[in-house]
């Protein structure tokens, strides 16, 4: 394996590893103080137990997130250090946010998670939410210094040296805005449904039982308002992206020659060397009218530079639809879930909404590799646009295939491990039998 | 900001300072997750009748400041990229074998921490093991690679000079004053769990348990202290010349004995309070001492801090974004080590 196949797979799995936990660090605090201040508003035992059992989830992901960010920013160093000593002044500065709002959830979830019998249940509540707050804060910040790499500024390229450097100009970037709204929305989507989809799985067995009854209910307030909100956000993404990264959004839409009223394509697998997409369904204009809010507009096709600055096409193109199809079903399953809601129907006893939101709880998290993928491979063969190559980018260090299946198969034991536990405190239905017919008499609001 | 102050009369910089809150982050992650590494290695060599009580007094001392403690680390890793980006890029190549075993060990520690504590009773044994061995490797590995930084072994050289794999890529850190230096960090972070474990039992028998594992350690670091000086006579030469020669050195030594005398004094006279303040202070001034040898080095022999310092427009910010990250971060720590490491409950 070539060294540089290596450390980007080795930093794609990191990534991808190091998402999972992300995202759920991003959306689960904020399912646990929902479910906390339903206790404290309530007095119901119910919520007190959801509270905790997502509150030890947060811990067991939280703990696991942190170790593999810690390997990320390590891994800048030992796999990119010419892109670190390139980028470091120019885009450290969100890394530190990040370092500080990272801090600070980890101190209030050490108050969170070992404060229940010792802090006011006021001053508890509120770690919680700090917890939630610096969660949105750290995902923040780190996907700034992303959409810097993507829309690079805030310095003067002299010499291929990097002058009058701008930190902030840096972390204002032109993709910044897009980029963390479409990130933010997709943890709380992603976690909300996983963990809907957990509970209505169990419902689907047991429908009156009260305590799956509240876990989904709190999992579809948290996750349906983003899952619908999403399409709107991938939206000004696109636009942005067709201005921006021209060749990003053509491979991502498998537009291969320039033209104006250009198609949207559903599906197909491209084909490089015959430059068509093979197998597609187009809907006439429509891509010029999503990108540009224009039929007639010009979208520039990959024809508009050399083949070797071609990112993968197939995969990105393949990541795109399988990102789009994903957050559509997320949407169309959360609009579903909001109408019976209004329309006061008893959501536990819908078994075909059950099935769907069963079906919907992996997909969120597929959506948000697919975008990772969109994102970073689209960009390639850049590792900072029309700026720094990733192949200049990487270590001088030979044998990184070592590191690579190191990392892999350590990631994978964790993960086994992680699902395991979780299975253990959270999903397992609690062992009280009274609290079955709790929702049936009437007990909760 | 410049012109303030002078050491060994230079100036201090705006670089320089930012170095020293590096420097003080290394020193609270030393002092505080190290503590945490201590208490895994005490976890290893828990034994004696109060073998169970011992460890459960290890995870519930670690429980709640675990994760914060960890975050020292991730601090000090962002502000070197941020404002030293040529030392943090050659330390990543360099020491790309070093650094790549710490992270697995921080990997395993950290989550084997975590499945300890929420795994079953009968699996609970081996998360255990895994987190009392990755306790035992992870700061053998720090300390080596702080000793191959002190060695002055990662100069520009690497690839361009044409040697060989090994050559650029082991022998700095695999080399006896490097891993002296580890086996220092590996002692001094069990002394300084056992101290801090001493004020943390409520048992006397516990806290007896304790103190004579830190009166053992504490003889242990002192002989791991002067091994690592003897080995820096060769191994080390600028660090040998600083803690030697520079005018400052004999005061610090002078300290640090001291602080290492009261520390061992306060234990033997079961001052647990006061045995904590000094084994702080002895260590954080053998780091200390560390960082005055090799200024203004940032990597020796040829990084300096000045060289490798990232814009002035950079440099000001971070500076700026640390003063507000401490008025959010200092009093919540506060509020952490008060809720959990002060017997008086808050509410």
């Amino acid at each position: 394996m070539p060294d540089l196949l290596a450390a980007r797979s080795q930093m794609a799995v990191s990534l991808a590893f190091h998402i999972v936990f992300a995202v759920i660090g991003i959306a689960m605090p904020l399912m646990m103080v929902l479910a906390e201040r339903r206790w404290q508003v309530t007095g119901h035992a119910i919520y007190l137990d959801l509270a905790k059992r997502w509150a030890k989830g947060t811990a067991i992901l939280f703990a696991v997130g942190a170790v593999s960010g810690t390997v990320l920013s390590f891994e800048l160093g030992l796999l990119w250090p010419r892109f670190m000593e390139f980028a470091g002044p120019i885009i450290g500065m969100p890394f530190s946010l990040e370092g500080f709002a990272f801090f600070t959830e980890a101190i209030f979830l050490g108050v969170y998670l070992y404060g229940w019998d010792r802090i006011s249940p006021r001053a508890h509540l509120w770690a919680g939410v700090a917890v939630a707050v610096s969660g949105v804060a750290s995902g923040i910040f780190v996907v700034i210094a992303n959409a810097w790499m993507n829309a690079p500024t805030g310095f003067e390229l002299v010499n291929g040296q990097a002058v009058n450097v701008d930190p902030i100009a840096a972390m204002a970037n032109a993709a910044a805005v897009s980029q963390t709204l479409h990130m933010t929305l997709a943890a709380y989507a992603a976690t909300g449904f996983a963990v809907a989809g957990i509970h209505a799985f169990l419902l689907l067995k047991d429908p009156a039982n009260a305590f799956h009854r509240r876990a989904l209910e709190i999992a579809l307030i948290v996750g349906a308002p983003a899952a619908v909100l999403q399409p709107i956000s991938g939206d000004i993404s696109a636009r942005h992206i067709a201005a921006q990264q021209p060749v990003k959004l053509a491979a991502a839409e498998a537009v291969f020659r320039t033209q104006a009223g250009a198609p949207l394509t559903l599906g197909g697998w491209p084909d490089v060397a015959a430059r068509e997409n093979r197998f597609a369904v187009e809907i006439p204009s429509a891509l010029s009218l999503l990108a540009f809010h224009d039929p007639h507009a010009v979208v520039q096709g990959l024809d508009r530079v050399p083949e070797s600055e071609w990112p993968n096409v197939p995969a990105v193109h393949l990541s795109f639809q399988v990102m789009v199809a994903l957050g559509t079903y997320l949407a169309l399953v959360a609009l579903w879930a909001a109408w019976l809601s209004w329309r006061r129907a008893d959501l536990a006893h819908n078994r075909w909404l059950m099935r769907a939101i069963v079906l919907a709880a992996p997909m969120g998290f597929i959506a948000v590799e697919a975008g990772w993928m969109v994102t970073e491979l689209g960009r390639q063969p850049w590792v900072i646009y029309g700026v720094l190559k990733t192949r200049d980018a990487v270590t001088p260090m030979p044998g990184l295939v070592v590191p690579f299946v190191t990392f892999t198969l350590l990631y994978c034991f964790l993960g086994v491990i992680v699902v395991w536990l979780l299975y253990r405190h959270i999903i397992r239905s609690p062992a009280v039998p009274e609290w079955r017919g709790f929702y049936m008499s009437g007990g909760g609001s | 900001m410049a012109g303030v102050l002078h050491v060994g009369g230079r100036i201090v910089t705006l670089a320089d300072w930012l170095a020293g809150v590096i420097f003080v982050a290394l020193n609270a992650y030393a002092v505080l997750g190290g503590a945490d590494f201590g208490g895994g290695v005490w976890d290893l060599l828990a034994f004696g009748p109060r073998r169970e009580r011992q460890r459960e007094l290890i995870a519930e001392a670690i429980g709640p400041v675990w994760e914060a403690n960890h975050v020292w680390l991730i601090l000090a890793i962002v502000l070197l990229f941020t404002c030293f980006p040529p030392a943090f890029a050659r330390l990543g190549t360099l020491l790309h074998i070093p650094l790549s075993l710490v992270l697995i060990g921080i990997v395993l520690r950290g989550s084997a921490f975590t499945f300890w504590r929420y795994g079953a009773d009968e699996e609970q044994r081996y998360w255990g093991v895994v987190f009392a061995i990755a306790s035992l490797i992870t700061p053998l590995l720090l300390g080596t690679t702080a000793g191959a930084i002190a060695s002055g072994a990662l100069g520009q050289g690497g690839a361009a000079t044409g040697d060989g794999f090994y050559t650029i890529y082991v022998a700095p850190w695999l080399d006896p004053f490097p891993l002296s230096v580890g086996l220092f960090a590996l002692i001094a972070f069990a002394f300084l769990a056992a101290v801090y474990l001493t004020l943390e039992a409520r048992e006397p028998e516990l806290r007896e348990d304790f103190r004579r594992r830190g009166l053992a350690s504490g003889v242990g670091l002192f002989v791991a202290a002067v091994m690592a000086l003897l080995l820096s006579l060769s191994g080390a030469p600028r660090v040998r010349d600083g803690l030697i020669f520079a005018t400052w050195a004999l005061p610090l030594h002078l300290l640090t004995a001291a602080a290492a005398i009261t520390a061992l004094w306060a234990l033997w006279v079961r001052r647990w309070r006061v045995a904590r303040v000094a084994a702080v202070a002895q260590v954080s001034l053998i780091l200390w001492g560390w960082a005055l040898s090799q200024y203004p080095y940032i990597l020796p022999p040829d990084l300096s801090i000045a060289s490798a310092a990232a814009p002035a427009a950079t440099l000001r910010l971070v500076s700026g974004a640390l003063a507000l990250g401490a008025v959010v971060l200092l009093p919540s720590l506060y509020y952490l080590l008060r809720v959990f490491k002060s017997s008086v409950s808050v509410t």
